[in-house]
């Protein structure tokens, strides 16, 4: 699918307003978005959203022959993937020009810089060596892609931890992580890149260009330092003549940012770590912020209160006296003494219910009364084998009318609350 | 069903709510018996003898029967006779090929200008603002636009886009902002003094006295497209204090 063109006007307001130092989102020249690095449940997935701009990265390890040129270290492999759910121009499958120069970058800063101890990732020289692969998805393509693909590169290793290995003679043995705690990567230093985007032939420089800013820049330049000030790799694209004092003006504000950057990373693995430590949950889906649809929350809602006194006081009046229960014991047979319930229920007809449940199957009846008076004409027929059969319809909707009592003189089954209820209902319209 | 559909008038209602003739809708006999229409409006679809939701929003009403579902989304499906912003994109030969945000781009006539004939050329460049209207527009055929009227006149319509600047918003907000009595709109006079051209694709186009200026409009109505009104008056009124 196409994107969006970028119109006359949108690109001759952005250069006017870089010209007036002013940025779409209000920014300064210098400033970066707001950035947000979390974990996911996994060692080695981080996600960093860089304003709008989100982006994956997610390590795995394996064990693998080494190269022949280099038998005792052990191997690194970098690959970005521009999903199209990032961008309406990004293609499923389609090796861009974009995705080229982003893999190309990214395996110069981390690769080329030698970050990661590779010496350290073999376990038998010659033989087998960890293979560690990061794989970085762009989720949604808001401007500065190679930043936090940068970010997210790096504090993803930072977070991996591979799985330990004993070797014993010629046997190795690879331990889970049940069996012993796995180890992380030895990284030296935290390559991160920071992007400058050049206007009107170099004359403005921003920090940071979102997507409408990238349309309209002449030319991108890519400094990646780490902290210690160790410049890592600088790309200059787009072919601008920069001068000397402007690359050496962004390379002291790209040690500003990373300095910036890399207290944010270390700042966020260390309450992932304790996050872990404690017990607590962690990972993508605790990062994301409750706004649940289905929680029982409700704003305040102004209730009417002038007249709640009287009113409470008008329903308490009016209201019907609850039915009073037997008090004195009942006694069924000498010597037996039975309070409250039990064998003998006070709402009576309980067995009418039951019947007329097992009749009705369940539905509404509208013609109750007919039926109820039908009923109790079979009732005395159906006596015998009403025993077997319990059926008992917990639908609360159920109007039974009962139009005569029977006497409760025969063992009533305990049914359980249910008919309890249904008790309570027919005992209330009885009163009507 | 008229008489359910006026009680869920301002409710919010899910796709797959549906509206029947009820059981006891009572014929009487003696009174004359009104012929009741409905009309249904986008989000509400005829299935049968009911009447179904199909998308999720607030059931909205208009004298005398007409119901619609008022529902957000940021994904513009071109119909006939509305006006949107269009950004030319191919100029090839007689026929402008302009995006206007959906799954295909319209085609624009040279002709379809106001006073324009075969000598005298309107002045569109590729990458040039139109505001147009549609005259077809369905699934089954490529969307096509015109910049005038069905007498001729402009009426508005045409190139345009000098000095100020575009940006995408909700539909719901753009509803909102071409509505007859539109608060946002009269909530926005009160700022400062703009040009505004809305797009019903939810594009618009923003120009004010100066860049600062644009640029806290056009940020103001980006923003306001979530919030309920009590919120966007207290922020516009944040910003006009913070502005003088």
């Amino acid at each position: 699918m196409k994107d969006t063109p970028l119109s006359n006007c949108e690109r001759d307001f952005l250069l006017k307003a870089i010209e007036e130092k002013k940025r779409l989102d209000g920014r300064q020249t210098y400033d970066y978005r707001k950035m947000k690095i979390t974990f996911g449940t996994d060692y080695g997935c981080c996600f960093v959203d860089l304003g709008k701009t989100r982006v994956m990265a997610q390590v795995s390890c394996e064990l693998v022959c080494p190269k022949e040129s280099r038998p005792n270290e052990g191997i690194m492999f970098f690959n970005i993937e521009l999903s199209p759910m990032a961008s309406p121009a990004f293609e499923q499958g389609r090796q861009s020009e974009l995705s080229v120069k982003l893999n190309r970058q990214l395996e110069r800063c981390l690769r080329n810089s030698k970050c990661i101890d590779t010496e350290s990732l073999c376990v038998v020289s010659g033989e087998k060596v960890w293979q560690i692969r990061v794989d970085v998805h762009m989720l949604n393509h808001d401007g500065n892609l190679m930043d936090a693909a940068s970010i997210a590169a790096i504090t993803a290793l930072s977070h991996f931890r591979r799985p330990d290995v004993g070797i014993q003679g010629e046997d190795v043995t690879v331990y889970s992580p049940e069996e012993r705690d796995p180890i992380p990567l030895s990284i030296y230093h935290m390559p991160i890149s920071v992007s400058f985007a050049f206007f009107q032939q170099g004359t403005y420089l921003l920090v940071d260009p979102c997507e409408r800013e990238e349309r309209v820049m002449d030319g991108l330049l890519m400094i990646a330092m780490n902290k210690h000030r160790e410049i890592c790799s600088i790309q200059s694209s787009g072919g601008i003549m920069l001068l000397k004092e402007q690359v050496m003006r962004c390379s002291k504000i790209a040690s500003v940012k990373v300095s910036e950057i890399t207290e944010l990373i270390s700042k966020a693995l260390e309450n992932d770590k304790k996050a872990r430590k404690a017990g607590g949950r962690c990972g993508f889906a605790e990062s994301l912020p409750q706004e649940r649809i289905t929680a029982l929350k409700m704003d305040e809602t102004p209730v009417e209160m002038t007249d709640v006194t009287d009113r409470a006081n008008d329903i308490v009046r009016k209201a019907e006296t609850p039915p009073q229960t037997v008090p004195s014991p009942v006694v069924p047979v000498p010597g037996v003494g039975q309070v409250g319930q039990g064998l003998q229920n006070t709402w009576g007809l309980e067995e009418d219910d039951e019947e007329e449940e097992e009749e009705n199957d369940n539905s509404v009846n509208e013609q109750e009364d007919k039926v109820t008076e039908m009923e109790e004409e079979q009732h005395e027929k159906e006596e015998s084998g009403r025993e077997d059969v319990v059926e008992i319809s917990d639908s609360e909707e159920e109007d039974v009318v009962i139009l005569h009592p029977e006497t409760p003189d025969k063992a009533p089954k305990n049914t359980g609350s249910s008919s309890q209820h249904k008790g309570a209902a027919t005992s209330k319209k009885r009163r009507k | 069903m008229f008489s359910c559909l006026k009680g869920k008038v301002g409710e919010v209602l899910l796709p797959g709510d549906e509206f029947s003739f009820e059981a006891d809708d009572t014929i009487s006999l003696t009174e004359h018996v009104k012929r009741e229409k409905v009309v249904c409006g986008p989000g509400l679809r005829r299935s049968g003898d009911r009447l179904v939701v199909c998308k999720s929003g607030v059931l909205r009403h208009k004298q005398p029967n007409m119901f619609w579902m008022d529902s957000q989304q940021r994904r513009y499906v071109p119909a006939k006779g509305e006006t949107v912003i269009g950004i030319v994109t191919v100029k090839s030969g007689d026929v402008f090929k302009v995006d206007f945000g959906g799954s295909e781009q319209a085609s624009l006539s040279y002709l379809a200008f106001e006073g324009a004939t075969k000598r005298n050329r309107p002045n569109v460049q590729v990458g040039d603002l139109v505001f147009a209207q549609f005259i077809i527009a369905n699934k089954d055929m490529e969307p096509e636009l015109v910049c005038m009227d069905s007498s001729g006149r402009a009426n508005g319509m045409g190139v345009f886009g000098g000095g100020g600047l575009l940006f995408t918003v909700s539909l719901g907000l753009v509803r909102r902002l071409l509505a007859p009595r539109s608060e946002v709109r009269s909530d926005l006079q009160q700022l400062f003094p703009c040009e505004l051209v809305v797009g019903m694709n939810g594009r618009l186009w923003v120009k004010s006295s100066s860049v600062q200026q644009t640029l806290v409009i056009a940020n103001l109505l980006q923003s306001c497209d979530t919030m309920t009104d009590q919120q966007r008056r207290q922020l516009f009124k944040r910003v006009a204090q913070g502005a003088l």
